[in-house]
């Protein structure tokens, strides 16, 4: 399985990043291989629909789970289309973690699902 | 006097721009008013006009046909606004988000996206004490009043002077309220936050190489660094309206000045005889 977790740097010790759609990079960790890559947030630059980009770039990338502390309305319909789990990152964990205490199924689904920053 | 097509722009709200294109409009002989500020319109509050028709402007919009789609993902990858995305092997358009500019119909191989509408407001039309008022009511929420702006303008001029009311600031809304002015005025505060906003909107204009002058307006002795930037730049400014609490206090009515008062009324008169005559001469020069 596939998780991916939206980070401020380029390893896995980096922080998570504040919100999912204007994230400078994702991390995706492959469980079945342990391998990590890192993935640009092309849609940190975008005009808007940042959340619609960067949520294109998660599906496209096959994960399956995705750790976030937040993320908004229209992010969250390609991730479920997609059938992309969320699960709420812990604020006092690093991005390895927060990936521990995924696979340790410490963490919770994220339901509350907010209306998007768009443009403000 | 020939009839021209005059827009008033600001780069912020809240500098008079619809004080001075309603007044005067009003002080024209033949005027059409039109309010493309179509986030929040407000012309029609001081002109109370008598609506005679309302409009709903429509924008294109995609609809799949799943039947055709192959996934090639083509539109999705197009559309500069973020507004399709493919999940699932099924296409999701975020209406909210699309502009109607149609690119994904035409870049589609298959022929699998057809065109639907959405409507995104209106524009209504009216008359006041014989000025044409046309304003133009864009939905909340939407991304862009382009479509209304552009349904706004496409009207006939009938031989009749023409006030554009822009949107504030420099966005695209502006560029396409000004796309057919002759002339420009920029309406400015005496203040360094005016001064910033006013180059903003003195850049956009030379972008477009269009004529403009600007109408210091709510001014007080003391330092004008709007007129300071006017004199830097050699912008010619087409009047100093004085910070005055009876003008104040009649447009805070939603009253027309130049309507009430012929002292007002006479004032406007010669500054439109002074907007005219800088339009003329940059027609002049323009030629």
């Amino acid at each position: 399985m596939k998780i991916a977790i939206p980070v401020s740097g380029k390893n896995q010790d980096s922080a998570v990043a504040a919100s999912f759609g204007r994230a400078a990079y994702f991390l995706i960790h492959d469980d079945a291989t342990g391998l990590e890559t890192i993935l640009e947030n092309a849609a940190m630059q975008s005009a808007g629909g940042a959340g619609i980009q960067a949520a294109q770039a998660i599906v496209d990338s096959g994960v399956q789970a995705l750790i976030t502390p937040q993320c908004g309305n229209n992010a969250a319909k390609v991730l479920i289309a997609a059938g992309i789990k969320l699960y709420k990152s812990q604020p006092d964990l690093s991005a390895r973690g927060n990936i521990g205490a995924f696979r340790k199924k410490q963490l919770e689904e994220l339901l509350d699902i907010h209306e998007g920053f768009h443009g403000r | 006097m020939k009839e021209r097509t005059i827009a008033f722009l600001s780069g912020k709200g809240g500098t008079g721009k619809t004080f001075l294109t309603v007044n005067l409009a009003s002080a024209a002989p033949s005027a059409i008013y039109i309010d493309c500020d179509v986030e929040e319109p407000n012309g029609h509050l001081f002109f109370r006009p008598m609506w005679q028709s309302s409009d709903k402007v429509c924008v294109p919009l995609p609809e799949m046909d799943s039947a055709l789609c192959d996934g090639c993902r083509k539109c999705a990858n197009f559309c500069a606004f973020n507004a399709l995305a493919w999940a699932n092997d099924h296409l999701l358009l975020f209406e909210e988000l699309c502009h109607g500019c149609g690119g994904c119909l035409l870049v589609c191989p298959h022929g699998a996206l057809r065109e639907t509408r959405r409507e995104i407001g209106e524009k209504k039309e009216g008359t006041s004490d014989g000025v044409r008022v046309l304003s133009g009511f864009l939905n909340p929420g939407e991304a862009t009043g382009v479509p209304i702006i552009r349904a706004l303008l496409t009207q006939p001029d009938a031989g009749r002077s023409v006030f554009i009311d822009c949107p504030p600031g420099s966005s695209c809304m502006v560029s396409e309220s000004i796309r057919g002015a002759d002339y420009c005025v920029l309406v400015a505060e005496p203040t360094r936050f005016g001064a910033h906003n006013l180059r903003m909107v003195h850049e956009l204009l030379r972008l477009y190489k269009k004529p403009y002058g600007v109408v210091l307006n709510k001014c007080l002795p003391g330092e004008d660094p709007s007129a300071d930037f006017c004199l830097a730049h050699g912008i010619p400014v087409l009047a100093r309206i004085s910070f005055d609490e009876r003008l104040g206090l009649l447009n805070s009515n939603a009253r027309i000045a130049a309507r009430e008062d012929e002292g007002f009324r006479e004032k406007f008169r010669a500054l439109l005889l002074r907007i005219e005559k800088e339009a003329c001469d940059a027609a002049v020069g323009h030629s």
